[in-house]
């Protein structure tokens, strides 16, 4: 709901900062009273006047992870810009729409002048000022549409700016290239700064503080999403992982004795086994069958992670990967080409042939092609996944069938890109399912990671484990 | 050198210039409020960006000595905070007459004489103030990080026969970490944070420039475009800050002319270190730098 606007709250700079730190806390960035004793006691001995210096000592003392930064950040500028709009509203300081007359504008002109600076990484007021008109532009033709993110995307697109290179461009134009990608996302927040500052000024009201959307801290959920930040997770989990293992509690942290070589050691010593020998811990490398759904609800969630657990094939003694929509198709072999995420994910969707007739799961039919395609590979030792939603269009689940494939093999995971609010909704039959196997919910990356973690721990995990 | 005692973020940047190292814009401030609110450290960041430079950097330029404590898994106490001299202990009781009670010898050798001072004991019971880094702390188990709780928020270290050593001096406590595990809560909450990522590409021109400034400016620009073009990438291991520099080295030493698509595929050895990664190198990279001899290769952004 929007606040009424009032001047600012008495406390001043304190109660101001408690509220910023209230904010972060609702992000879930964990905010100690001692970090909020830090931040008192560093912007004491830094000028207040520098924004950048104000901002690093908070951030400093306050986010104190790269994920906890990247809240920060988004939750700074939001903030204290909002402060500062707030106050401007209540004084009655106004900017102007600045460029009424948005007929005069040469519309390409501005479309080239900005591809331009985009590619050259203008400078801060530079970026303002095109943002502006080209919200005066773009923005306002059928009054916009109300909810600022789905504005700056139309105005995005009207400007032709994308960060993959567009060869429908004439030879020479900036965007044929592909703009920078950070330059872009800085352009894009220009945008929505001042779209919010035009909907202050005309409503006299703040908007409503949403929180950030899961989805800034999502799995990738679509072409938007940039391949830097996959690769980032990527890289971290490997990284995590490689040091997996280690951090055995309790009776596992000790190997079994070798008899064998401890007896043979003995005999330096005259029998006497004075340095025992241990068996080495190997960490479990289980065989992988894994499934996943590509049907448009979660592609690009699946293609995701298919592309994660390649990453990690060295984690891994053997693993086979299935695509299907209706019905199932391999594709280990395009991942062991492609290692580019974008360009597999493109291959999939071109050779697999997974799509039969409607374009719908049907997961019955699935299970029963999985069964015969793998039935004599399945052992005790296999662990398969699957990665879906568990909605089956109204076909029946056949859960028979899959309790099969469960039976053969060791362990059977679920992992589902839909929050558990939603499981067991519609035509969700996951309940039927996760009888047979543990079943996940998957869409973020930590949940991610813990699943990872469950699948490389050296044990088995405790069944029913949610 | 004499002890610097810093008053100001701007000091605390131009000395860290004038000692070699070029921080970055929370860099300077964060270690400036690091000496200032004596509190320690977090630096995380991927590696090979100047982490561990940073602290030498800093006892350089604030006249400290550097004590360095690298850790690695199953590092303990006894090689991190002190132990006993087991040996002058067992030299001591046999040295002494027969006559002696048992009072007398217990008292005699849980002394300091006999105490080993490792490198977290010797930073804080130095006489001048140094500064103290703690390498690799993800490297550790958690038992260790629990340990260095009490010394970092006190700076004082229990020891069951001698009682409390404080600190006589406050150091400037550095902790790295590649982010390899979550480190605790407890921690973190006990140091100020500081996320080093890689540099931009003009900030990366600046260091490598420092470092080599016989190099001529057209082929450190080349380079660090390149380096920052092959991070992109996907790699194993993507190239450094201390690559790019030894890279820009090599080519001074070959005396390089110009870095086109032969130079490079000679040299990229000194960048990439893997047999994989060598191959998605020279696919992007040198085939691009010979279809396209100048265009391609010139600084973006």
């Amino acid at each position: 709901m929007a606040r009424p606007l009032r001047a600012a709250e008495p406390g001043g700079l304190d109660a101001r900062l408690i509220g910023f730190t209230e904010e972060l806390r609702g992000e879930g960035v964990a905010i100690g009273t001692s970090e909020l004793l830090d931040a008192f006691a560093a912007l004491g001995e830094v000028p207040w006047t520098v924004r950048a210096d104000f901002k690093e000592a908070l951030a400093a003392t306050l986010a104190k992870s790269p994920e906890d930064r990247r809240v920060f950040e988004l939750v700074f500028d939001r903030f204290f810009f909002r402060a500062a709009e707030a106050e401007a509203a209540v004084q009655g300081v106004t900017e102007g729409e600045g460029f009424e007359d948005a007929a005069q504008i040469d519309v390409d002109a501005l479309r080239e002048q900005i591809a331009q600076a985009l590619q050259e990484g203008g400078s801060e007021g530079e970026m303002r000022d095109l943002a502006r008109l080209a919200i005066a532009a773009f923005g306002e033709r059928g009054e916009g549409s109300g909810v600022i993110g789905v504005d700056v995307q139309r105005i995005r697109r009207s400007l032709g700016l994308r960060a993959e290179p567009q060869p429908d461009f004439p030879e020479g134009d900036p965007r044929r290239e592909g703009v920078p990608r950070d330059q872009l996302r800085r352009f894009e927040q220009q945008l929505r700064r001042e779209l919010e500052r035009g909907q202050i000024e005309r409503t006299r009201q703040l908007p409503p503080a949403r929180p950030l959307s899961e989805l800034d801290r999502s799995l990738p959920g679509g072409p938007i999403q940039d391949l830097a930040a996959v690769h980032k997770v990527v890289a971290q989990l490997k990284r995590r992982l490689a040091t997996q293992g280690k951090e055995l509690r309790g009776r596992r942290r000790h190997a079994h004795v070798d008899v064998r070589r401890t007896m043979r050691a003995s005999l330096q010593t005259g029998g006497v086994p004075v340095e025992l020998k241990y068996r080495p811990l190997r960490p479990r490398r289980p065989e992988l069958f894994v499934l996943c759904d590509v049907s448009t609800s979660v592609t690009s969630a699946s293609v995701f992670f298919l592309s994660v657990l390649h990453a990690l094939h060295d984690s891994f003694r053997k693993l086979r990967s299935f695509v299907f929509i209706e019905r199932i198709s391999e594709v280990t072999e395009v991942f062991e080409r492609e290692r580019d995420f974008r360009r597999a994910s493109e291959a999939i969707s071109r050779d697999a042939g997974v799509a039969d007739i409607s374009g719908y799961t049907d997961y019955g039919r699935v299970w029963l092609e999985f069964l015969a395609a793998v039935e004599d590979d399945l052992h005790p030792r296999a662990t398969v996944i699957v990665l879906g939603d568990a909605r089956t269009n109204g076909r029946p689940p056949r859960d028979d069938v899959f309790a099969a494939i469960a039976a053969k093999a060791g362990r059977t995971f679920w992992l589902n890109p839909e929050p558990r609010l939603y499981w067991n909704y519609g035509d969700s039959v996951i309940a039927a399912y996760e009888r047979h196997c543990t079943a996940f919910e998957c869409w973020t990356a930590n949940q991610l990671e813990e699943f990872v973690k469950a699948l490389t721990s050296t044990h088995a995990p405790a069944t029913g484990q949610r | 050198m004499p002890p610097v005692e810093p008053t100001s973020v701007e000091q605390v940047s131009d000395g860290l210039r004038s000692v070699g190292y070029l921080p970055g814009e929370s860099t300077a401030l964060v270690s400036y409020l690091a000496a200032k609110l004596g509190k320690p450290v977090l630096v995380e960041g991927p590696a090979g960006v100047g982490k561990t430079e940073l602290a030498k950097a800093l006892a350089k330029f604030l006249g400290r000595e550097l004590v360095r404590l690298q850790c690695y898994e199953g590092l303990d106490e006894a090689k991190a905070l002190y132990e006993w001299n087991y040996r002058k202990q067992l030299l001591r009781i046999q040295a002494e007459a027969s006559g002696t009670g048992w009072d007398a010898v217990q008292e005699d050798i849980f002394g300091e004489e006999f105490l080993l001072a490792r490198p977290l004991m010797t930073a804080i019971a130095s006489p001048e103030p140094v500064v103290l880094l703690i390498d690799e702390i993800d490297k550790t188990d958690q038992e260790f990080e629990a340990m260095l709780l009490e010394l970092l928020s006190d700076f004082q270290i229990s020891i069951p026969e001698l009682g409390r050593i404080d600190a006589r001096t406050q150091p400037v406590v550095l902790l790295t970490s590649n982010n390899s595990r979550e480190l605790t809560e407890a921690l973190k909450r006990r140091c100020l944070y500081l996320w080093l990522d890689y540099p931009g590409v003009e900030h990366e021109l600046e260091i490598v420039r420092l470092h080599t400034p016989e190099l001529s400016e057209t082929i450190a620009r080349k380079l660090v475009a390149i380096v920052q073009e092959v991070r992109e990438l996907d790699l194993k291991k993507p190239p450094s800050i201390a690559e790019s520099i030894d890279w820009a080295r090599a080519l001074l030493l070959l005396g390089a002319e110009d870095l086109d698509a032969q130079t490079f595929r000679q040299t990229m050895s000194v960048i990439v270190k893997h047999r994989t990664d060598l191959d998605t190198v020279a696919a992007r990279v040198g085939v691009r730098l010979e279809g396209a001899p100048d265009g391609a290769a010139s600084p973006r952004g």
